[in-house]
């Protein structure tokens, strides 16, 4: 039977180099997914339980409670009274914050990058050669290098604990984002351009109005990458902010886990508040799972 | 003057341990991750183009650093982790992972290879991809073995892929802090003091701007000469199919 396939498919019968090859696919996926059920499972779990039952792979005294202090709905002065630890988390207020964080900055660099992009690909002005090597040159530079004189820039403006200080670095352009859309807008066919110019429109019009619109695919590329990075964004925030206002996910976290007093960590706790920040993740891969993981594998194609 | 900072540098045995906690980190994260990486592209090309079986190994990248150590912190628990309970089962005693000078390191890139893996397949997958598909039918009527094909083909016609993955997640992991923050503060003893956790220390910690800048200088001078050294080794420019 196989054999009518034809010699563009190989003839795939069993043998032990592929049974393994399987086995060990099938281990790695399982250790890619299992710590993340383990994180929903010892949130769903009774935190006077989990001591004596923390190998159990089932929620031990199965309970909605740290999720609901988590969200707010169980207040910090209650959870102290019920004895669940003295740190406070608001779920909601660090997730309306990364939020904002990412859409502010995704919308601020594909506008400004996207601009910078068509100018570089289509205007002719002295020093646009020379300071498009410049933009390239700065792909190079590692953030840590960036931080510290971002930081005392931030620090000298007085942006220290506010939402300005923390989108400052991100919201005007990256040069990635810049060379990506570049070379993009450069394979777009002049005629069209030159079309809409011989009818007297202007090239702010041409870009906004022929430009952008063809360019939706990549720009949501773009999009994806520039939200995922910002979504996991910890260290900036992290530097620049130390109002709980203020604190995007990560940091709420980190901070809610530091917070802990001697004695054993509020596991449970800690774990809602992890699962709760995986839930955006999910959804997003579950929606546009298809174009995450080609954004992905675009970024390393260059 | 400004070069009293990099005299300064170069007579601190703090510097020097931070600079050798970062290449041993990345010595234990570069080749696991990347082995694994291909093998899973591999895997993904060969055995199943499935988008779940992508979804899932991608997961752990898009949670963040904070999140991928918060969870393995736990995981990794001396007393009640999930890890600890399996090695039990084998008879294998408690281990504290993150508690001990000689564990800390290995198992903060654990927790990275763990995040890392999935992205580096993809971007493998993505070069895999690349390869022209006769080449490979060529190999099946000669009657070469998925082994010896994977020898002789799929790794020379990846080496432009295989130098831009390494590149990344070489300079990436020089400058790995986050998940050091969240899971051992640099700790037990300097044991995971790596060089950015050491550049923060001095820089927001200590307030010594100058000589966190100075730091900072010199791991970019690293990554530079890093990133240099390995697009010349590898001829990244040339693909063996031109």
């Amino acid at each position: 039977m196989q054999k009518d396939i034809g010699y563009s498919r190989p003839v795939q019968r069993f043998n032990i180099g592929r049974a393994l090859a399987w086995g060990l696919l099938i281990v790695l996926i399982f250790i890619s997914v299992f710590p993340i059920y383990v994180a929903l499972k010892t949130a769903l779990s009774d935190r006077r339980e989990i001591f004596a039952h923390a190998a159990d792979l089932l929620p031990t005294g199965f309970t909605l409670y740290n999720f609901e202090r988590a969200l707010g709905i169980i207040s910090a002065d209650q959870a102290r009274a019920d004895g669940a630890g003295a740190a406070s988390i608001n779920m909601l207020l660090a997730l309306r914050n990364s939020a904002l964080f990412v859409a502010l900055c995704v919308f601020g660099q594909i506008l400004f990058s996207s601009m910078a992009a068509y100018a570089f690909a289509r205007l002719r002005f002295p020093g646009r050669n020379f300071l498009f090597i410049m933009i390239l040159s700065a792909m190079m530079i590692p953030g840590i290098v960036l931080f510290i004189p971002n930081f005392i820039l931030v620090k000298e403006l007085g942006w220290l604990n506010t939402f300005q200080g923390m989108v400052a670095p991100y919201i005007l352009m990256t040069p990635f984002a810049v060379f990506f859309l570049r070379q993009f807008f450069l394979s777009i066919p002049l005629e069209l351009e030159e079309a809409a110019r011989l009818d007297g429109a202007s090239p702010i019009l041409i870009f906004f109005k022929i430009v952008l619109p063809l360019s939706k695919g990549p720009i949501s590329t773009l999009g994806i990458l520039t939200s995922i990075n910002l979504w996991n964004e910890f260290f900036w925030p992290y530097l620049v902010n130390s109002d709980e206002n203020l604190r995007v996910l990560p940091v709420a976290l980190q901070v809610f886990r530091s917070q802990q007093p001697s004695g054993p960590p509020d596991w449970t706790g800690i774990m809602s508040g992890t699962f709760l920040s995986i839930v955006p993740v999910f959804l997003l891969l579950l929606f546009l799972g298809r174009q995450v993981v080609e954004s992905l594998q675009f970024s390393g194609s260059k | 003057m400004g070069l009293a900072n990099y005299q300064t540098m170069i007579n601190d045995p703090a510097f020097w341990n931070a600079l050798k906690t970062t290449v041993l980190y990345v010595l234990y994260n570069i080749p696991f991750q990347t082995v694994l990486g291909l093998f899973l592209a591999v895997a993904m090309d060969r055995l199943s183009k499935s988008m779940f079986v992508r979804g899932a190994l991608i997961l752990p990248y898009l949670l963040s650093n904070v999140i991928a150590a918060m969870i393995w912190v736990w995981m990794l628990d001396p007393l009640l982790g999930m890890v600890n309970a399996f090695l039990a089962i084998f008879g294998i005693p408690h281990i504290s992972f993150l508690g001990t000078t000689e564990n800390a390191l290995g198992s903060v890139a654990l927790i990275n290879i763990w995040r890392h893996m999935g992205l580096t397949a993809l971007l493998f997958y993505a070069g895999l991809q690349g390869i022209p598909k006769n080449v490979y039918e060529a190999a099946t009527i000669d009657g070469s073995s998925e082994w010896t094909t994977f020898w002789k083909i799929t790794l020379p016609l990846l080496r432009p892929v295989t130098v831009f993955v390494m590149v990344t997640s070489i300079v990436g992991s020089f400058q790995i802090f986050d998940t050091v923050a969240v899971a051992t503060q640099g700790g037990p003893v300097d044991a995971t003091r790596v060089l950015v956790f050491y550049i923060y220390d001095n820089a927001f910690r200590f307030f010594k701007m100058g000589y966190a800048t100075a730091l900072s200088m010199t791991l970019f001078a690293i990554l530079i000469f890093f990133s240099i050294v390995q697009l010349r080794l590898f001829r990244a420019d040339q693909s063996d199919l031109s």
